[in-house]
Formats: structure tokens, sequence, C-alpha cells
């Protein structure tokens, strides 16, 4: 049995009460959001139409090659999407019941931080090197919350303290600490102001695989305390396995497959989900060769007529070539966007 | 005995780890700069120019012998009493040079000041914006540097009247486009990094990330220009002085005293010795300064 698959079953086996357990409201909904960048040179389309909820204290993992949109699409979330270049051409995205695409900037400051903060790949480039920890978290506690100068620097250090970081350490400069430590930093600065949402991208990339434990099991262990809704961007499908509740594959822009972790990785449904899965090195037989997805991720620079992933699919048929292939419900929360499952018989060699 | 040594050895060393702990930037700095002779010579002299210039207001009395006129004791030759001679208003020039530190020292820093902090405004703003509101800011900076900045301040002075004061704020204004486009420059490189992205995130508004995040990590190139143009300030100064549009006849400003010598440089070339070997030492503590503090700022420089 592969790693992986080991893995997922217990992850699954220990999450299958709390899988079931999201009937709460949605604190997010993202309605067809299409983003692209434009330059004088080309446009890039980025984020082609996607579709994504978010429940009260879920996880959702987000997965995808690099290029995949993932992190504009998150970066729209706040309303961070660089303008120019980029441009939010459609789309609803509903934070707590409020648009966000119809704030006022002033309001998007008050919503930043306070309803959705964010956590950033790189630890050693996100703290400003220049202020000390303490005052960068307390920066964050005294824009949404009345409090004193004072007041808010204790905050930070009871922030601090469940990071696992003494108190008096907030006094230091970003340089005093290591890779893993500054990552607390910013997890305890993302948390400060108890966020409904929090946005993981790609939280332990940069960070060594013995921190990453660490920080995961951190990160876990507080967003149970602080019932926050996450959404974690990674391409490490063991993340996703061991921290997920939920699964969105993207490609190409679009969101390929969305499910419960199970119904993704046990009941894979779209041919690139398995693709991912087959390129992941296999413990039993490591004699084999991997396996990779043939191919390139499609020019982001052009409109594809059909589905984005045909040139790559090895179940292609003529259908694939003319026109996006609708979503296809599996089930309340799955869905996989292929033309496939038209023809009642198709299914693909993993899965159900 | 010796269990006792251990422990101090041991507490020596856990001292040791705590002050490097608390080290601070300015610290770092502090460390690197002291590496470099140069830069520290220079900080002594200028500590030491300071010094006269503070002490001068004590020791000489400002009416009588730095603008006073004293009529029996015109142009004497050096002397024990006179270490530098007397000019031709009977004054001694050592005093008048000690004193002349402080006009001096006040024209440069003050006018350093002004171009510093408008620059760096101007500048960031132009830099973290982008876009139109850069374009427009640095057409404007632009029409400013072409003309030459020597030329905005005589017609400055012109135009409001010769005085200390117009003098510093010409100085200063007509330099403010020269640190502008070094503040953008830099600026540019500190506005995509990550942790203004996360400022932004948690809701920073562009005031405080401009003031918070931006300009104390863009600010190394800014302060090394402004410890430079402190020197060229105090050369501009003397050399407006020197032709009649600085400070005005009595004060014991430097460039001011060497155009009064210069009518007598043939018989008391000692009148002009004093001023200049003080405008040249000044200048050359505030450069040393300034290449200490680029070396000590510049990442790429530390061993």
């Amino acid at each position: 049995m592969r790693l992986l698959e080991r893995c997922a079953n217990d992850a699954i086996s220990t999450n299958s009460e709390r899988n079931t357990g999201f009937e709460g409201e949605n604190v997010l909904e993202v309605k067809d959001l299409r983003i692209r960048y434009e330059t004088e040179d080309a446009v890039v389309y980025a984020v082609n139409g996607v579709n994504l909820t978010l429940k009260r204290q879920c996880t959702l993992g987000l997965v995808g090659e690099t290029g995949a949109g993932k992190t504009t699409t998150v970066l729209s979330l706040l309303r961070l999407v660089p303008s120019p270049p980029g441009v939010i051409a459609s789309g609803e995205i509903i934070v707590n019941g409020r648009n966000v695409m119809q704030m006022s900037s002033r309001e998007l400051q008050q919503m930043r931080g306070n309803e959705i903060a964010m956590i950033f790949q790189d630890p050693m480039t996100s703290l400003n090197p220049v202020m000390r920890v303490g005052d960068q978290i307390a920066e964050s506690i005294r824009k949404h919350e009345k409090v004193s100068k004072k007041e808010s620097l204790e905050r930070a250090k009871e922030t601090l303290l469940k990071v696992g970081i003494t108190a008096d350490r907030a006094n230091d400069y970003p340089h005093q600490f290591s890779g893993g430590m500054k990552q607390r930093v910013v997890i305890a600065i993302a948390l400060a102001c108890n966020p409904t949402i929090l946005i993981a991208d790609e939280p332990t990339t940069a960070l060594d695989v013995t921190i990453q434990a660490q920080v995961l099991e951190m990160m876990k262990a507080l967003k149970d305390e602080y019932k926050t809704a996450t959404i974690m961007i990674t391409h490490d499908l063991g993340i996703v396995a061991e921290t997920c509740d939920e699964v969105a594959v993207m490609y190409a822009g679009r969101i390929v497959e969305r499910g419960t972790l199970r119904e993704v990785f046990k009941e894979t449904k779209h041919p690139y989900t398995e693709g991912l899965f087959n390129s992941l090195p296999d413990i039993n037989d490591r004699k084999s060769e991997l396996r990779p997805i043939k191919g390139q991720t499609p020019d982001p620079m052009k409109t594809y007529p059909g589905c984005v992933f045909v040139e790559r699919c090895p179940y292609a048929v003529d259908a694939c070539f003319e026109g996006y292939p609708d979503e296809v419900q599996f089930s309340d929360t799955h869905y996989a966007a292929c033309k496939g499952y038209n023809d009642k018989s198709f299914h693909i060699m993993r899965g159900g | 005995m010796r269990y006792n040594k251990k422990s101090t050895a041991s507490l020596k060393s856990t001292n040791v780890a705590l002050q490097y702990r608390k080290q601070s930037r300015a610290n770092m700095l502090w460390r690197q700069f002291k590496k470099n002779k140069g830069a520290v010579s220079g900080l002594v002299l200028i500590v030491v120019i300071i010094l006269i210039a503070v002490a001068s207001n004590f020791i000489w009395d400002y009416d009588t012998q730095i603008t006073g006129m004293n009529s029996l004791e015109r142009l004497l030759s050096p002397s024990l009493s006179h270490p530098f001679g007397t000019d031709h208003m009977g004054r001694d020039v050592l005093a008048r040079v000690c004193y002349g530190a402080r006009y001096s020292l006040l024209i440069g820093f003050s006018a350093v000041s002004i171009s510093m902090i408008f620059g760096a405004i101007i500048g960031s703003i132009a830099g973290y914006y982008g876009g139109r509101v850069e374009s427009i800011i640095m057409r404007i900076v632009e029409l400013f540097l072409m003309i030459p900045a020597i030329l905005l301040v005589i017609i400055f002075v012109s135009v409001f009247g010769t005085s200390l004061l117009n003098l510093i704020i010409g100085l200063g204004a007509s330099t403010i486009p020269h640190f502008a486009r070094n503040a953008r420059a830099s600026v540019m490189t500190v506005r995509g990094s990550e942790f203004v992205e996360a400022a932004k995130a948690v809701g920073a508004s562009d005031l405080r990330i401009i003031f918070d995040h931006v300009l104390p990590n863009a600010f190394s190139p800014i302060l090394v220009q402004a410890t430079t143009r402190i020197a060229s300030c105090i050369i501009d100064a003397a050399a407006f002085s020197f032709l009649g549009l600085g400070v005005p006849a009595p004060l014991p400003e430097w460039g001011a005293m060497l155009a009064d010598a210069r009518q007598f440089l043939r018989d008391h070339p000692n009148l002009t010795v004093a001023p200049g070997v003080a405008i040249m030492l000044t200048v050359f503590a505030v450069n040393l300064i300034g290449d200490g503090l680029r070396d000590a700022l510049d990442p790429k420089l530390k061993k």
C-alpha cells in the first residue's frame, strides 16, 4: 500500500466523525470567480470560473500544480491581487454574508486580518526585519480593536505563548529567530485577531521536514482552539491527508474536482486527480519508475475551447475538445468536471 | 575552588549569550561601523568640532570678541594671545573660526534635514503607489532637476533676501529632488516584499505601511546620501557666503571669513588658512562617517 494512502486511511478514520460534522453555515462562498493579469504584451488567464464554499471550522485543502491559480484565488478573497496588472473580471466573494467585491477600501482594511487572515509561504521574508516581533503582532490587534498600546503588546505576548514562544522574546527582531520560529510568529500574527477564516499559503514549504510536522500539528491544535475555518494551499498530498476535511483540486485556473477528503482520496473521479496520485512514489515498489502526468500545463495566455486537461488526459474522447465540461455531482459534497461521465459506464482506474 | 571557577565560567557564557540576543539593529550597525578606522576617526573629529562649537559660546563674548571691532589690534600676526592672528576689524581669528563651526554645522544639518524629510516623503509616495501618481510626481521632480541647484538657491535667496534662515531653506529645498529620486528607487525595491503584502493582509493602511514597514527598510541609502550631502552643503554654504549671498556680514561664517580675508591675501595669508582648514576638516570628517555608514549598512559588504 502506498505510504500516502496509509496516511490518508489513518487520517480519514480519525477524521471520520469530523467529516460529517459540517452541516453549519458557509463562512465563505466564491461564485464563478475569474481573474486575469493584463500586461502590455499579453493577457494571462489565471483563474477561470472558480466555485468554492467553506463551512465554519472546516479545513479545505486547495491542491494543484504551480501556476494553477491557487494563490491568485486566495489573494482575491482579501482583494490583494496586485492591480495593475491583476483584474477580477467577474465573480462573487461572500465572506460572512458580505460581498467582498463591493467593499470600500476602508471596509476591506477592517475585514483583512479580522475576518480573513493569511499565513504566507516564506516566513523569512514575510516579517518586517526592522520591527520587533511583538510590535508586529500588536499592530494587527491595535488595527482591529480599540486597545491601548500596552494592552495590545500584552495580548501579543499571550499569542506568542500560544504558538510556543516565550513572552520575553517579543522584544526580539526577526533575524534572532530560526525559520520554524519565524513561521510560528507569522501564525501568531494571523491568529491575533481571531479570524473566522485562515488562509495558509503553503505554510510549510520553506521549512524542513521535522519542523513541518511541528508547525502543522500546532496549526491543527490552534485551529480547533480558535474555531477557525482554514484554506490550506499545498501541493503536498500528504499534508492534505493529515490536515484537511475537504479537498479542492485546481488545474489551469479551474477546480476540476472537489469533495470531502475521503471522497477525493478514495473515490477519485477526475482523471487529473488520478494523475496526481499516480505520480507519487510507491513505498512498497521502490524499483518502479515514477509515472508523471505526460505533457505540460496548458499555456495560461490562451483560452481553450474544450476541457483544459484534454491534451494530457488518457481517457480523452472527441467530445472533450468541445466546450468546458459541467460539474458532475456524485454526492452532496463530491463534484468533478469531466465529460467522460456523460457515458454511464465510464470510470477511471482508481477509486470507485 | 575548581567548582567555583567552573560556575563563573558558565555564568559568563550565559551572559555572553544574553548580550548577543539583546543586540538590536543599531547595535549591529555600531559593531560594523567600529571596524572601519577611518569612519571612527571621522566620528571623533566631528564630535570634537561639535564640542568646540558648543564651548565657544562660553569662552568668548559674542558682541565684543566675535562681531565687535577693536581698531587697536587690526591685522596682527599670529602670536601666543592670538594663535591665528587677528583680522581687519581686530577680531581674534581663532575665536571666530571656533564660533563659525556653529553656523556651518547648523546650516549643514538643518538644510539636509529639510531635503531628507521632504525628499523621503515625496519619493516614497511615488515609489510606493507607482503608476500615474509616480509619473506625475517624478516628472515634477525632474523638472527641478533640470535647473542647477546653485541657480535655485541664488533665485531663492535673491527673492527672499539674504539671511541665515533663507540660506538654509534654499539649500535644503534645492536638493529635495535628489533625495526624492533616491528614496523612490529604494522604496521600489522594498515595495514588493512579502512583509509589505503581509501588512496589507492584516489590514494596515497605506500610510502605516509606508512609514512603519517600507521607509525603515529603505532608509539606508537615504541616510548615506544625507551624510555626504551634509559635507557638500557646508561647502555650498561657504561658497554662497563667499559670494555675498549667504550669511550676512558680521557673522563669523567660514565662507564669509574667507571672502573678507581675500583682500588681505598678499600681506596676511594666515587669515585664510584657519577658516579654510576648518571647512576642510569638517567636510573630511562628515565624508568619512558617510563612507563608514555606507559600508556598515550594505549587507553585501558584511563579513
